[in-house]
């Protein structure tokens, strides 16, 4: 990313990257939505942090398992301008579906729609391609809301982008056999430290067998991605303890 | 539950009433009384010509050419009222101004003093028809929510029956627009139907504010009943040099005494629910009247009160002199932190706003919400619904469905598919449910890719040996590098959905 790019993202907002690090106050103080065991190693707060936008690219079925942690545990979800995703499968991922909503069709002008989700919503996934221009002004919307903004497909302004490689399933074996378990190979990048390229590979069968986290390279990256100086990491314990003291 | 059985009077159309009596007009005309440019209340020759509560000044005027109409004025409302309640007074002491047109009192006093409630009913309403003129309604329940209703419609509800009374009411009773509107979007069109709804998912469907109506709704009293009595410190009193006789003064004092009567509760985290306001006058006359409010009462909410009463009491013409002293004493009082419980399901109200407002933008069918469903195929087993629409199941989620997939595609489509084997020759499905072929090919939306590997075909629906029957069948099949899930009817293929 050119350094002029990183300027206007500044004034639009963004926060620098040493600013995407978490702490346990955040996790337990709701500032970041939970996620399933794998999606938490790839994501820089350990989860999707509220205010973030969060790109996915290749496979639905990564989109919608980035939804399942943060329904189950009561928060709600909407889907824009996917009129073809399968709500069932939604389901088998762990999306609690008695909390999503879906607005297939945003219709010509979805900027206002999309608006108004990010206002009560608290994650909101946007299919529909739109100029760069709104998909900015809504980033900094869910920034200013508090909400995450996950974007299926591409977006000028991701604080991590998340794609997946490979979409395999169990081999089937001529008549016998059933589609079981799915494994995705996940790799996320993004900006600051959230750029650092890692690999998992995320396995979802049908008595959701948990693989170990596969780090890719550097290694070592699956550490806290508190990359950023030690300034704001003491910072944050600071808070983190003076939030912690009786009133 | 006897004991908290209300007497309600009732005085249809009040503000119409009030402003026809200020203003000397018959209330024979059509009338209509207006907060800004929507109707409050109508007189019934307006309702005759079909005029209704919240319709546009503008609207009413070309329904109705010789409406005459004139501005809501609250405190008109109360001056009038004040001697409807001093009527019921001298029947039954201990009455409480709901507001203007409504006044509640036990039960039980006036009951037990003309022998039935029938009786006590009519004997009210005589004379409040000897001593003002006008017309009232009286009705009798276990809360006030019901002796209000049981007024609009003239009815004493014997003693526990007040749930079935209320039973088949509408849920538009509630005084809640935003929460009728999203029952009724539910289905849920009575209060019964609501009443039904257990209490917690209540709470966390449609946050904490819904619960009192659902308490409503089930003939409860509005809050649980708290016989702590307020402490008597917690009243303020004021004694004035020159004593107030005019209804601007009046309005100022008022104002002075609700902040100070307000301050004293909200530092004790309290909020006040029942007011009672005490005058002396210079000649030593005693006022008093108790004001109830369903909701607990802002500082704005107790000056409007306080306002209101004393400007009954100087319109009043038997007052010989101006009042002296004037108490605010807190009947009834509601923890205040309690009411902070109203945050229940904060960010379910959030969310149903945002929905409510998309649909707003795009209409109702603009956002759907999926119930999981009955069936076999990924389509059929879950059905989206328009938010706010009842999300039950048609068919049995729970009922065994041979044939249903282990696992759904998360990308579904409806796409003409082309399934060939090795020779080029279209796959088909055999009565027997088997292949005709093993694929090797699959063409779909313009693109052929080699079939590794494949599973099924699995029956569409049980009756797959019937004549009639749709001879739908389903298999999955994999390419090098997708997974697909394709549906045989008609002797066609078609891609039904992508495991991506």
């Amino acid at each position: 990313m050119s350094r002029s790019a990183t300027a206007s993202l500044a004034e639009l907002g963004v926060n620098p990257a040493s600013e995407l690090t978490s702490t346990t106050t955040d996790h337990a103080t709701g500032r970041v939505l939970p996620v399933r065991g794998e999606l938490a190693g790839l994501l820089p707060w350990g989860g999707l942090r509220r205010g973030s936008t969060v790109s996915v690219g290749g496979s639905t079925s990564l989109l919608l398992a980035l939804l399942a942690g943060a329904t189950a545990d009561g928060c709600w979800a909407a889907v824009v301008g996917l009129p073809q995703v399968g709500v069932l499968a939604a389901a088998e991922l762990g999306v609690s579906v008695q909390r999503l909503a879906l607005v297939p069709r945003p219709g010509a002008d979805p900027g206002p729609v999309i608006a108004a989700l990010l206002d009560g919503i608290d994650l909101v996934a946007v299919a529909c391609p739109l100029p760069p221009s709104l998909a900015r002004r809504l980033t900094a919307r869910a920034r200013q809301r508090r909400a995450v903004l996950i974007a299926f497909g591409s977006w000028p302004s991701a604080d991590v982008e998340l794609t997946a490689e490979s979409v395999r399933w169990n081999q089937l074996d001529d008549g016998a056999e059933t589609l079981r378990r799915q494994e995705i190979s996940v790799r996320s990048g993004g900006r600051g430290s959230a750029g650092k390229p890692k690999h998992v590979l995320l396995t979802f069968g049908e008595e959701e067998i948990e693989l170990p986290l596969v780090a890719g390279e550097p290694s070592g990256s699956d550490e806290p991605a508190d990359a950023g100086p030690d300034l704001p990491d003491e910072l944050a314990s600071r808070r983190a303890t003076t939030r912690g003291r009786p009133a | 539950m006897k004991d908290s059985r209300l007497l309600a009077v009732w005085c249809p159309d009040w503000p119409v009433v009030a402003a026809c009596t200020a203003s000397g007009t018959s209330q024979h005309v059509p009338v209509a009384v207006l907060d800004g440019n929507e109707i409050v209340a109508t007189s019934a020759v307006a309702r005759a010509e079909g005029l209704r509560r919240a319709m546009r000044k503008r609207m009413a005027e070309s329904m109705c050419p010789e409406l005459v109409t004139f501005d809501h004025d609250p405190q008109r409302d109360a001056r009038f009222f004040e001697p409807v309640a001093e009527a019921v007074e001298e029947l039954a002491p201990g009455i409480e101004v709901v507001q203007p047109g409504l006044v509640a009192v036990p039960a039980r006093g006036p009951v037990g003093y003309f022998s039935s409630a029938e009786q006590a009913a009519e004997r009210i309403v005589d004379h409040i028809a000897q001593q003002t003129g006008t017309e009232a309604q009286v009705g009798v329940a276990d809360s006030l929510f019901a002796a209000t209703k049981a007024a609009h419609r003239n009815v004493i509800v014997p003693p526990n029956q007040t749930a079935e009374f209320l039973r088949p009411l509408g849920v538009h009773e509630l005084d809640a627009p935003e929460l009728v509107d999203l029952l009724r979007r539910l289905g849920l069109k009575t209060l019964g139907a609501f009443a039904d709804v257990p209490e917690n998912a209540v709470a966390s469907r449609f946050g904490g504010p819904a619960t009192r109506q659902h308490r409503l709704a089930r003939g409860l009293p509005e809050r649980p009943l708290d016989k702590r009595k307020p402490a008597p410190e917690l009243a303020v009193t004021e004694t004035f040099d020159d004593p107030v006789d005019r209804i601007d003064s009046a309005a100022f004092a008022a104002k002075i005494l609700s902040e100070r009567l307000h301050e004293n509760l909200a530092n004790r985290s309290l909020a006040c629910t029942r007011l009672g306001i005490h005058a002396r006058t210079e000649h030593d006359e005693e006022l008093h009247r108790v004001w109830r409010a369903a909701e607990p009462l802002t500082p704005r909410g107790i000056a409007d009160r306080v306002r209101w009463q004393l400007d009954g009491w100087l319109t009043r013409e038997r007052l010989t002199s101006g009042i002296r002293t004037l108490t605010l004493e807190p009947v009834e009082v509601v923890n205040g932190t309690a009411l902070q419980l109203g945050l229940w399901g904060h960010d379910d109200e959030r969310a149903v706003r945002a929905l409510l407002h998309v649909q707003g933008l795009l209409g109702p069918d603009g956002v759907l919400t999926p119930v999981l469903d009955g069936g076999r195929g990924p389509k059929e087993q879950v059905r989206l619904v328009p938010w706010g629409d009842e999300r039950v199941p048609v068919r049995n989620p729970d009922h065994p469905w041979p044939g249903r997939l282990t696992r759904a595609p998360a990308t579904l489509a409806d796409d003409p598919a082309v399934l060939k084997d090795a020779d080029g020759n279209e796959v088909g499905v055999t009565g027997r449910l088997e292949l005709t072929a093993r694929p090797k090919s699959l063409a779909v939306n313009g693109r052929t890719q080699e079939v590794t590997a494949w599973a099924g075909p699995w029956p569409v629906d049980e009756r797959w040996w019937a004549p009639d029957s749709h001879r739908a069948a389903r298999i999955q099949v994999q390419t090098p590098d997708q997974a697909f899930l394709l549906i045989r009817r008609d002797q066609r293929w078609f891609l039904e959905g992508v495991y991506d």
